[in-house]
């Protein structure tokens, strides 16, 4: 039972991050209608800016977590103008694969200039766990858990309650509509590619310490957010949060009871099952954002 | 002329071990050709159905293990104690099974996996090609694991009264390459060119229009994933015979963007279009090797995709055919009103 109660703690902190890094993508892929196939390398690029900012220029790590989420958000704002504007109206499949075409670039370019060996970042947080009873959580871990959770929260709070949420809802709705009503689309594009890429990075940034830092990273991050988007319903900000928090307790139970080889199955399983019997995610009412 | 030019280049390919005995070059163009055949076969999903199927290395890749493992033979236990021990087969029935396993693999995930479009179903291929690779990578009681499946004997074939042949040289590998790809092209052209494939462009025009005048869209989806699937199959037990070693990197996701881009550059949609394709896309490592660090080869790779989508949507051999005016071969768009009355 402890073992069961300790994978539950691991899950509501692995949870916190794929549900950033969930909401991300449902936010791209809701209102602007592209598969991001970069969405796994901003997640590896915020955790690489922490390390360099933190490590090799040796700047607080709070300010360095801080600075990898605007450069996330400057990064994406940057794709969204030169490599998705021009091809404004391409079917699917089209952004799909300069999206793909990106993510080569940017993983290739993070293996020439940091090398194939892993880093890791050293964090102000006591080595010591924290110790209740039977359980222990590290210092790290917890601030993760909490600093997702507000960033979770001013992602809820952007969406429903400020002008640039409700243009953002308005244009997934209707773009035409929207437009007419005096919304700037390619404005609102750039902002949803650019606070996606922002929340990927932000999981990435807070994630990159708790583990390491390779080149890697970001292939299966693009994967596991695709299923998490697809657990919530695409577009559907609360399905992804609770999307994330579901793949994390199956990647944890999998690795746990099951087998750690095949803990990264678990999402693609999930993934596989959803579409098979509820292919409209599993908190879709309709599809809206919000 | 259009007629003969299949012929021309089959004629052309065929002199290159004459003249070429660079065994680095020969190497490219096996392996190029390898890829050409997987390309291929992707094509018949991606150009004539239009559904981009971004997992379809998994059946690459159980083509090539279930020819490996065939050849090799292997001894397992399955759950409750069940043991299941094969004894190795001829090269070539591993090659048959391989088509055999990747054809059945393709039914069932066909049938699964078209019930979803777009994004969805771009998305549950790629998870069904992850969850092989991680059966590859961690049954290691069959597999090897990252181990790698070694000394795979070179393909091979018997025939009574006419000897025995082996696969072995770089030459020899080039001809049976040559040989699948010569065939798999009349095979998809064939098959393209018939009511069948008529009936599959037109659901990839207008798919609700298809169904509406009657055509049966999952029945045709399925069997051109069927097809799709054991080509991919063939290739890949090509590919595990003439490297003779594989591991579970034969299922990486690279792989199924290479056989993307190689359709997408050549023209998805036409027969040639992913022999051009994969002609560049196989000889552009070749090249950039000789001036470039690995990770700057991969940088130039997906820079040149980014600017092919850009400037070349279509792909090569449409702005060629543009270019000399509309030529004879049928069945890549357009006329789908003859098309929708043909497929009654």
């Amino acid at each position: 039972m402890t073992e069961f109660f300790q994978h539950m703690i691991n899950m509501l902190i692995l949870g916190s991050t794929y549900a950033l890094l969930g909401i991300g993508l449902t936010l791209i892929f809701g209102i602007m209608r592209v598969v991001n196939f970069a969405h796994g390398e901003l997640y590896a690029f915020g955790a690489y800016f922490v390390y360099f900012i933190a490590v090799l220029l040796g700047f607080n790590f709070f300010l360095s977590l801080l600075v990898s989420i605007v450069a996330g958000c400057v990064l994406g704002a940057l794709i969204e103008v030169v490599l998705l504007r021009p091809m404004r109206g391409a079917d699917i499949d089209t952004t799909m694969l300069i999206m793909i075409g990106a993510m080569i670039v940017m993983q290739n370019t993070e293996q020439y200039v940091w090398g194939g060996v892993a880093k890791s970042v050293s964090t102000p947080f006591p080595e010591t766990p924290l110790v209740m009873g039977p359980f222990s959580v590290s210092w790290l871990r917890l601030f993760v858990f909490f600093a997702a959770l507000a960033l979770i929260a001013a992602a809820y709070f952007l969406i429903n309650r400020t002008k640039l949420g409700m243009a953002m809802r308005a244009t997934f709705q209707d773009r035409d509509t929207a437009s007419l009503m005096g919304v700037n689309i390619q404005a609102i594009y750039m902002a949803t590619f650019a606070i996606g890429s922002s929340l990927a990075a932000a999981a990435g940034a807070l994630l990159g310490p708790v583990y390491v830092i390779s080149p890697q990273m970001g292939n299966i991050a693009s994967l596991k957010a695709f299923a998490i988007v697809i657990l919530g319903g695409l577009g559907s900000i609360g399905g992804a949060t609770i999307g994330g928090f579901i793949l994390a307790f199956a990647e944890e139970m999998g690795a746990g009871y099951v087998s750690s080889g095949y803990r990264d199955a678990m999402g693609f399983l999930l993934i596989i099952a959803v579409l098979l019997f509820k292919p409209t995610g599993l908190f879709a009412r309709s599809e809206r954002i919000g | 002329m259009r007629r003969l030019l299949p012929w021309i280049a089959l004629l052309a390919l065929a002199s290159v071990p004459l003249w070429l005995k660079d065994p680095y070059l020969l190497n490219a163009f096996v392996t190029t050709g390898i890829f050409i055949v997987a390309a291929m076969s992707l094509n018949l999903l991606l150009g004539y159905t239009g559904q981009l199927s971004l997992g379809h290395v998994a059946f690459f890749g159980i083509g090539a293990y279930t020819s490996a493992l065939v050849s090799l033979g292997f001894d397992v236990e399955l759950v409750g104690g069940f043991r299941v021990i094969h004894d190795p087969w001829p090269v070539w029935l591993g090659f048959v099974m391989a088509i055999l396993v990747s054809g059945l693999c393709g039914y069932l995930v066909g049938k699964l996996s078209f019930r979803v479009r777009g994004a969805y179903f771009v998305i549950v291929t790629i998870s069904f090609a992850e969850v092989v690779r991680l059966v590859a990578l961690n049954w290691v009681e069959l597999t090897q694991g990252p181990l790698a499946l070694t000394s795979i004997p070179p393909m091979a074939l018997g025939l009574p009264g006419l000897g025995h042949f082996e696969f072995f040289s770089k030459q020899s590998n080039f001809y049976l390459v040559l040989g699948v790809v010569a065939l798999s092209y009349v095979i998809i052209g064939r098959l393209v060119n018939s009511r069948i494939g008529r009936a599959m462009v037109a659901l990839k025009e207008n798919e609700s229009l298809a169904v509406s005048v009657g055509i049966d869209v999952t029945r045709y989806l399925v069997l051109a994933a069927v097809v799709s699937a054991g080509i991919a199959g063939a290739a890949g037990s090509l590919y595990a015979h003439y490297l003779k070693i594989i591991d579970p990197d034969v299922f990486l996701f690279l792989y199924t963007v290479t056989m993307v881009i190689m359709v997408i550059t050549g023209g998805k949609g036409t027969l040639a279009g992913p022999i051009v394709g994969g002609l560049i896309f196989g000889f552009i490592p070749v090249i950039a090797r000789s001036f470039a660090a690995p990770e700057i080869q991969w940088i130039l790779y997906g820079l040149f995709m980014i600017l092919i989508v850009f400037v070349l949507p279509q792909g090569i051999v449409p702005a060629i055919e543009k270019w000399f005016g509309p030529g004879e071969e049928p069945g890549v768009g357009g006329a789908a009103d003859a098309t929708m009355q043909d497929a009654q």
